[in-house]
């Protein structure tokens, strides 16, 4: 493959490659559409790991996830500041976990984490709440909602402690027959 | 943040699971090492890899030193007296290691390294050979190591263990400078060094399916790197080095030709990037019909490349050429016509007698120079085909297995489903989503009526007559379209006989068929409405209707085919009689005119000689007949069915009563379902 880029060193590009689930050829691919995001801010030489971070607004413009409701969580969950201001190794990261390659079990662990509103290693009824409105643009009844959330908590909620735990939801999640393909984005 | 420590301690713990997992003794005696080692940063702080095993070695007595880390308050333990400590030091084994995530959180990256390298300086002592340490020694030296695991390369490094405990004091006198330590250590102890390199390559080999951050996966990734690397330095010194970086060299060579080749396959896939933007104006399950489609596209071409290259090419490479037998000619009486467009287009004609159909193909035993058996590799490729099929279908099964069987109860977690898993993440186009959002609000409503409705409890007897009768209508029909189809084959029988047929008769068979596949379907839907099922166990009546409609067209034709094929055998019998009859003729004529008995005439010009239909030509000839015009009709389906009626509601609404989009011929959906049975149909046929 030809060695002619720049940006980064060998073993840095390795390195990446053994860490991601991506081809030498995606990781400068992603690189650029990182790049892209805010050309003055991120420098074309990475070899010496400057910390350049986006801020979450232009992350999600992106065409990819601009249309999600979920984008701003996916964004504070892959973040190292949690806010959502993300470096190349937070972008590669999330793009990884979300890619067709990642297996069931880490897509389910970072799953939970985003509809986990409160990050409180639990998803309780208000994350349940504010998933759902989410997803609806806020278009169902309370009474309606109230109804939804109270059958997930049941068909879902093993333990019964009136809330969702990542046994739970893994639990959930990998009988789900289309999980691993609605998860998923391409880029 | 509190909420990153969290992570990091469950990451902390399934760090240590995962070490530990590979062995336990490893972990004991490595808590040993840990806590020499920790005293070996005491004591050097930011030494540099090399001299952390000195270090290690040389502060192994010392034992009194002020422990670095807050877990590192262990009184020192003698090398020899590993066995004592190693019981100590259990306990304190999943302490260290979650001061060691801790550590490696607060990025203390030279504390990390100096730790690893002096397990890895005793690592080298040599290790009765577990297996895994071939594995990790062998990912490691590939440090590009797939994930995928190759294991090649095992043998060799088992066999370099042994070489390894050789000349074990040699390697641990060129590691460290201290000799007498490195002597004194114990074969358990290289045992459990070595286990402790297999952990680390374990880990690199799976780095990527922990769900870290990508910083502190890259910390652990480089150490565990420069862990093994030292590891391997060692072993290259001595007797038989060059043979072992030899050995290295090659292994990481071919997992870098392995990468390079996968990454160049997933270049190669075709219309990988229109299939993704599919994705994304429509939705993940229509761009699934179009992977299903390039699926069987694939599968397709290699059935062809086998047939063709198998049986077609021998023929026309090394078969009689043209004209040669009878078998291979057009009979006289055609010839004036054999070249029409029309006559061509009925595949009557030169195509007849072409490599196309099953006619043209010699009985002869071999074939040409080669002495090609071209009969034997008919056979061997039809079964070669058939198995081919079998064997890449349930290959394809098996790898979708996992991904969710559609055989699960459906009432499980509906709505947890419906929450979480609803959301197709691949959309990316704002009228999609659109649409997404309203068909997810929709089908939350639904189901929400459909829990309410579920208490409600219906007049019961008159639900079950409908449904009765609904499916009694319905098989009706089926018979019904298997008689239509048994009575057109049977017409067009009597049709071969005659000659002067117009363009419907000719073709009648091809337009009943596709025309049953067109009309029926949604005459089922509309019966189906009498039933007043659940819409999902409807959609799958539906469907197993539509399908077993397919099946019974397909099976009702070839009956009838068969049916053909009998009367055809007796008129071949016939044929036979009458042909033996007129060589004996030509052969009697022929002396006759040349007054001299004892010629032997030439062979009957093939054109004249009277022959039999074939019946697996005729056969072909229908096949070939009824997929062209399957072809044709799907066109003009999609043409004007779904093309010329988005064009007529789009501009003809302006200027029409009601709202066209809204309202009745609105735009075409893209039927997933119809489709895909479509293509098996299809696929059928061939």
């Amino acid at each position: 493959m030809g060695n002619k880029q720049t940006i980064f060193t060998a073993q840095q590009l390795d390195a990446y490659q053994d860490c991601t689930y991506f081809t030498r050829k995606e990781i400068l691919r992603l690189f650029y559409r990182y790049r892209d995001l805010a050309p003055q801010l991120v420098p074309l030489d990475y070899t010496n790991q400057p910390d350049v971070k986006l801020p979450y607004e232009l992350i999600g413009s992106m065409p990819e996830l601009k249309d999600n409701p979920f984008r701003q969580r996916i964004a504070e969950v892959f973040s190292e500041d949690g806010e959502g201001n993300m470096t190349l190794d937070n972008f590669l990261d999330m793009f990884s976990v979300l890619s067709e390659m990642a297996p069931r079990d880490l897509k389910a662990y970072y799953a939970f984490k985003i509809y986990d509103f409160n990050n409180d290693d639990f998803i309780c009824k208000s994350d349940l709440e504010k998933t759902l409105n989410k997803l609806t643009r806020n278009e169902l009844t309370e009474d309606e909602v109230k109804m939804v959330c109270e059958k997930v908590m049941d068909e879902a909620d093993l333990d019964n402690d009136g809330r969702l735990s990542l046994e739970d939801f893994q639990h959930m999640i990998n009988r789900a027959p289309d999980f691993l393909s609605t998860f998923h984005i391409r880029i | 943040m509190p909420r990153r420590s969290t992570a990091a301690e469950e990451v902390g713990i399934e760090i240590d699971e995962d070490v530990s997992d590979s062995d336990d003794g490893g972990n004991r005696r490595r808590a040993n090492r840990k806590q020499a080692g920790g005293r070996g940063r005491g004591g050097g702080g930011a030494k540099g890899r090399g001299r952390g095993k000195k270090a290690d070695s040389d502060e192994e007595d010392e034992e009194d030193e002020a422990p670095r880390g807050a877990n590192r308050r262990r009184p020192a333990n003698k090398r020899g007296g590993g066995k004592n400590n190693d019981d100590d030091s259990e306990d304190e084994a999943p302490k260290k290691k979650r001061g060691g995530a801790a550590n490696r959180k607060k990025g203390g990256k030279a504390q990390e390294s100096e730790e690893d390298d002096s397990d890895d300086e005793k690592g080298k002592k040599g290790k009765k050979g577990g297996k895994k340490g071939g594995k990790e020694e062998d990912n490691g030296k590939g440090k590009k190591g797939d994930v995928k695991g190759k294991d090649k390369g095992k043998d060799k490094d088992d066999d370099k263990k042994k070489k390894k405990k050789k000349k074990d004091d040699s390697s641990s006198d060129s590691n460290s400078n201290s000799d007498e330590e490195e002597e004194s250590m114990s074969e358990g102890e290289m045992a459990r060094l070595m286990e402790e390199v297999e952990e680390k390559k374990k880990l690199i080999a799976n780095i990527r399916n922990k769900p870290w951050r990508m910083k502190r996966r890259l910390t652990l990734l480089k150490e565990a790197q420069q862990f093994v690397d030292k590891f391997e330095g060692a072993l290259g010194k001595g007797k038989g080095r060059k043979w072992y970086a030899y050995k290295v060299m090659m292994t990481k060579k071919w997992i870098k030709f392995q990468r390079d080749f996968e990454n160049f396959k997933t270049a190669c896939i075709p219309w990988e990037r229109k299939i993704k933007e599919v994705e994304s104006h429509f939705g993940s399950s229509v761009a699934s019909y179009f992977i299903f489609l390039r699926w069987m596209y694939g599968m397709n071409l290699v059935l062809f490349g086998l047939t063709f290259g198998l049986v077609v090419i021998p023929e026309v490479l090394m078969g009689l050429p043209y004209g040669s037998i009878p078998r291979k000619t057009v009979p006289r009486a055609e010839q004036d016509t054999a070249q029409d467009y029309s006559v061509l287009m009925d595949f009557n004609g030169y195509c007849k007698y072409s490599v196309l159909f099953y006619g043209y193909y010699n009985n002869q035993r071999t074939v040409g120079l080669l002495k090609f058996r071209l009969p034997l590799s008919y056979l061997m490729v039809g079964i070669g085909s058939f198995g081919y099929s079998l064997m890449v279908v349930i290959r394809t099964m098996a790898n979708n297995a996992d991904v969710g069987g559609g055989d699960g109860e459906e009432g499980e977690f509906t709505f947890a489903w419906k929450m979480f898993t609803s959301w197709d993440y691949l959309i990316g186009n704002a009228e999609t989503a659109d649409n997404k959002y309203a068909s997810i609000t929709t089908s939350f409503k639904e189901s929400i009526v459909d829990e309410q409705e579920n208490q409600k409890d219906e007049n019961i007897h008159l639900r079950r007559f409908l449904r009765v009768l609904a499916n009694f209508l319905i098989t009706c029909s089926l018979g019904g379209s298997g008689y239509l189809i048994y009575f057109v084959v049977k017409r067009s029988q009597e049709f071969a006989t005659r000659d002067d047929l117009s363009w419907y008769e000719k073709n009648e068979l091809e337009i009943v068929m596709s025309l049953l596949g067109l009309v029926c379907p949604p005459l089922f839907e509309t019966i189906a409405e009498l039933e007043d099922y659940h819409p999902r166990i409807a959609l799958k009546w539906q469907l197993g209707r539509i399908f077993a409609l397919f099946l019974g067209n397909l099976y009702t034709f070839l009956f009838a085919l068969f049916d053909e094929v009998n009367d055809k055998l007796e008129e071949e019998q016939a044929i036979m009689n009458a042909s033996i009859w007129a060589m004996k003729e030509y052969y009697a004529n022929y002396s006759r005119l040349l007054n001299d008995t004892d010629a032997t005439p030439p062979p009957m010009n093939p054109a004249d000689v009277i022959r039999g239909p074939c019946w697996e030509t005729a056969v072909g000839i229908e096949f070939v007949k009824l997929t062209i015009s399957d072809i044709q009709v799907t066109y003009l389906t999609i043409l004007i069915g779904d093309f010329a009626r988005a064009v007529i509601v789009r501009f003809l609404n302006y200027c029409w009563c009601w709202d066209l989009e809204a309202g009745f011929p609105s735009y075409g959906e893209f039927d997933i379902s119809g489709n895909v049975l479509g293509l098996a149909f299809n696929q059928g046929m061939i």
